[in-house]
């Protein structure tokens, strides 16, 4: 066993786990944070993702401890209060998502690729973003309106 | 009264919870003092099981129970039925028990459960329960599965045949064969694709001893259905004790209809170790064990006269069902296949075989569109291909052979209420801008690209299905769907419906439909679904059915809601009922200017103090199970436009315009939602999709890693059309829209490359080895250049 403590969504938290506990499944299992999901065995679908110190991380890729330390944001700690991120907002407003299980992941990542685009002054076109969402799998919007909300959120956030 | 309602592109309801985390999935509830299932299963495709040894694994840290076939066979629990049997004729239909003990017949077969105290322990336990095989050879191919030295599944099936299958008659076509100009013939190999839900399968078991009841949470489409064949076939118990609850479902493209082996161990399992038992798949079993789709090999021929007027089609179909039958698999390659052979063609003489067979793969069931994308493959295919064969070209051949006069019949037993073929195609390739191709096409020849242009005219048939023909053609079940309205005192409402939801909006659209039947605001308007405990009946949804047969059953309950209504309202306007007249929400006397608003309706009835007690019943709540008369019948015309690199024969789709008659629509925005998943879902297994499965059974594509389904760089953002003939037969003149993209488009896709590289023969997928291949073979690449 482990003890691994880290910062999630603002909290401290802390907790003794199996030292091959993934950082999804204490998440998941410890936190009781189901908004991160898993859709792969393997590191492709990024259901999982999250942030871990400011960065887009496929938290099925990770073990828990390697966390220890560290300032992690699920999906549950984007919106600020009452109020959407723009980029939840952005996915609502132009339908990017329908059975919603591969959404948290495909937020998260967006979410890190504006910031990331915004950091080095590049503008987002839809042949970048398309390429960015290399990593995160949708069987249901067919990726049109989820490049949609990505072009909006980047324009108003820009 | 300004309430949105059907056509209004209202956001939707349910994104909420899941944009912020909030959506609740099986795999989300955790019930106190649970279990962790993990079930040992075959690595072998065909094999005698010669011993099962738990000694090791049963001492284990953490292992609470192991159960194997044997302790299934002795507890007496029944097999997994089959629901679907086509004609009612004889079938080869063996028994599939929920644990295997004597044989396996697929890789992924189940031979053991371990249950634990958490997944981890559970799957080390696995590791240790000691299977011995006597491994026997291996059937994978489908188009010699029948043949006489070709490895034998199950008993009970002589040569793997299921069932041999026929619709239509064979003399007329056989004769206008006989008399034709011209003859077009495809040998087809619809490639088996793996639905690839991005949810997987889990299921969590509970036993209530107090009240001898099980509550099942599950990944489930139709959990009104699991709840009948798991309490009635499985457990024998009355269904009342059984409450399958289908919270939010992560996508479901038919492989959350049938009901699996999975769901009937952990129920039987929990009140054995008296704690709720749970099952969360992981991708490779996904892979391995959700119901595949499609897996046909066909022989398909097109008899037209000198002009190109079709005269007959003729196809013989080997289809494979798998290793066992599951829940629906004979419906998709038989009457959801061979009755939509005619396609949007007057074509007067159809006939259609369809041999059934086992192979040692994952079984078979619905597949996004099933059975249909099967026929409108190959019917496009021949279609594009008699065009080029015959020189009449592409559009003109689809012009001389559509249906213009409705009803039609069609020689495969459907009648079509209604359609307008030409409009659709006309506004397609305005929008596709045919005219410009071969301007494109130079440019992408300059760029030493080489494209092309595919077509297809689809048409589908939806909304299943009238009980009465469900039940001739040998459904266990009938497929009405029902609906239920209640009303709180304060003017909002809540409907159950039957259908389900995997992300299809029905929270929004159906409200939608409630907001323009009885002008009540669509966010006071909550659905719920999903849960045997609180609705009252269902079917679920697949078949692109939630709207047109579900959202009807609202209709309908709506309609009865303002009969009773309108008794109230006279009584609240001492007038007659028969001259109140109901409006936008508003109830009124006709010839005066008094009105009363649905709130103040449901207000008196809910709150009877003022009411006609003695000749009325308080409350409006009502209750309606409609069942169609017709299958709807959507179609419409895809257009695809590929460039082919020739040096590396990698396929880019650049340009796809859908344009498809849906009849009406209740929320253009989930629509296009729709066709865009549904287009991708074909481009899917035009280009990439294919479990493949090597000669011993292994399927050797079973993770992301190495089975490709579309990612965002595969696909171009799509041009989306409409047409309208709305349905004659149901109220909301809807017919249904989340299959037709996977439908329309790969035989679209694959026109295109053909055209694109020249040549007549390309099977699905068409990746870039087998492409770049193609061109070596044929040497067009230089000619095309």
């Amino acid at each position: 066993m482990t003890t691994v403590s880290m910062t999630v969504n603002g909290k401290e938290v802390s907790a003794d786990v199996e030292d091959r506990t993934l950082l999804v499944d204490f998440i998941r299992e410890n936190l009781k944070l189901t908004g991160t999901h898993v859709g792969c065995d393997t590191s492709q679908c990024g259901a999982c993702v999250v942030h871990v110190d400011g960065k887009a991380v496929k938290a099925c890729t990770m073990l828990a401890n390697q966390a220890t330390g560290s300032n992690v944001v699920t999906i549950e700690g984007l919106a600020n209060g009452g109020d959407l991120h723009p980029v939840q907002a952005a996915f609502h407003e132009h339908h990017g998502l329908q059975c919603g299980f591969c959404t948290p992941g495909m937020i998260m990542t967006a979410v890190d690729m504006i910031e990331r685009a915004k950091a080095n002054g590049l503008k987002l076109d839809e042949a970048t973003i398309r390429s960015e969402l290399e990593g995160n799998i949708c069987r249901c919007t067919g990726y049109h309106n989820i490049v949609r909300a990505i072009e909006a959120a980047a324009e108003q956030t820009a | 009264m300004g309430v949105e309602g059907i056509g209004a592109r209202v956001l939707r309801k349910e994104d909420q919870r899941f944009i912020t985390g909030k959506g609740r999935y099986t795999d989300d509830f955790n019930r106190p003092g649970q279990l962790f299932a993990v079930f040992v299963r075959s690595p072998h495709a065909h094999a005698l099981i010669k011993s099962v040894d738990i000694s090791e694994a049963k001492g284990c840290e953490g292992v609470a129970a192991i159960y194997t076939g044997e302790d299934v066979a002795e507890d007496g629990l029944g097999g997994l039925p089959c629901g679907f049997a086509p004609g009612g004729g004889p079938q080869n239909a063996p028994p599939r028990p929920a644990l295997l003990k004597d044989k396996v017949r697929f890789v992924g077969d189940m031979i053991a459960v371990v249950i634990a105290e958490s997944v981890a322990l559970a799957r080390d336990a696995a590791g240790k329960v000691n299977v011995e095989y006597d491994v026997l050879p291996s059937n994978t191919d489908t188009g010699k599965a029948m043949d006489a030295d070709t490895p034998q599944l199950h008993e009970e099936a002589p040569n793997n045949v299921v069932m041999h299958w026929e619709i239509g008659e064979a003399d007329p076509v056989e004769a206008a064969f006989a008399k034709a100009d011209h003859v077009t013939s495809l040998d087809i190999i619809n490639n088996r694709k793996v639905p690839n839900a991005m949810e997987p399968r889990a299921a969590n078991a509970e036993y209530d001893a107090a009240a001898d009841s099980f509550t099942l949470y599950t990944t489930s489409q139709n959990p009104h259905i699991t709840r009948l064949l798991l309490a009635a076939y499985v457990l024998g118990i009355s269904e009342g004790k059984l409450r399958v609850i289908s919270p939010d479902v992560g996508g479901g493209f038919g492989s959350k209809i049938p009901f699996y082996p999975e769901e009937a161990v952990v129920t039987w399992a929990c009140r054995k170790v008296e704690r709720p038992v749970k099952w969360t798949s992981d991708r490779t079993e996904a892979f391995l064990s959700d119901t595949h789709g499609r897996d046909h090999v066909t022989k398909a021929e097109l008899a037209m006269d000198k002009d190109g007027k079709f005269l007959a089609m003729r196809v013989d179909t080997k289809a494979s069902l798998g290793a066992y039958l599951s829940t629906f698999g004979m419906l998709s390659s038989t009457y959801l296949y061979g009755t939509v052979l005619s396609g949007p063609y007057d074509i007067p003489a159809i006939h259609c075989k369809v041999s059934g067979v086992f192979t040692n793969t994952c079984p078979i069931d619905a597949e996004r569109g099933a059975g249909r994308p099967e026929a409108t493959y190959l019917i496009e295919r021949l279609v594009e291909t008699a065009a080029r064969e015959t020189g009449i070209g592409v559009v003109e051949i689809r012009k001389r052979n559509f249906i213009r006069e409705f009803p039609y019949q069609t020689a495969v037993v459907l009648q079509y209420d209604i359609g307008d073929y030409d409009t659709t195609l006309e506004l397609a390739l305005e929008k596709a801008d045919y005219a410009g191709f071969e301007a494109r096409k130079k440019k992408s020849a300059a760029n030493g690209k080489l494209r092309g242009v595919g077509f297809s005219t689809y048409i589908e048939a939806c909304g299943l299905a009238p009980s009465n023909i469900a039940g001739a053609i040998g459904a266990g079940i009938g497929l009405y769907e029902s609906a239920e309205i209640r009303f709180n005192p304060t003017g909002s409402v809540s409907v159950l419906t039957g259908a389900q939801t995997q992300g299809q909006g029905h929270e929004t659209a159906f409200a939608q439909v409630v907001a323009s039947k009885l002008g009540i605001e669509v966010d006071k308007v909550d659905i719920i679904h999903g849960d045997t405990g609180t609705v009252q009946w269902g079917h679920g949804t697949y078949g692109s059915r939630s709207l047109a047969v579900g959202g009807s059953a609202i209709s309908a309950a709506c309609d009865k809601v303002i009969e009773k209504a309108k008794k109230v309202a006279a009584h609240m306007m001492e007038a007659d009922a028969a001259d109140i007249s109901f409006e936008n929400g508003e109830f009124s006397v006709s010839g005066t200017d008094k009105t009363k608003t649905i709130g103040e309706v449901i207000l008196t009835a809910m709150v009877p103090h003022d009411y006609p007690l003695t000749d009325m019943e308080p409350g409006l709540d009502q209750r309606s199970f409609y069942d169609p008369a017709n299958f709807t019948y959507p179609a419409g015309t895809h257009i695809c436009e590929v460039e082919v690199d020739p040096d590396t024969g990698v396929t880019e789709v650049v340009r796809f315009t859908a344009v498809d008659d849906f009849g009406n629509v209740v929320n253009p925005m989930i629509v296009e939602g729709q066709v865009h998943g549904g287009v991708t879902h074909g481009v899917g297994q035009a280009l990439f999709e294919k479990a493949l499965y090597d000669e011993d059974g292994q399927m050797v594509n079973a993770s992301y890693m190495d089975y490709i389904i579309p990612h965002a760089d595969n696909v171009p953002s799509f041009d989306v059309g409409y047409t309208n003939t709305p349905c004659t037969h149901n109220p909301l003149g809807v017919k249904g829209c989340g299959e037709a993209g996977a439908i329309a488009a790969p035989p679209a896709v694959i026109n295109a490359i053909t055209d694109a590289i020249g040549v007549r023969d390309l099977d699905m997928p068409a990746t870039p080895q087998k492409v770049w291949d193609t061109i070596q073979a044929n040497g067009t690449a230089k000619a095309a250049q």
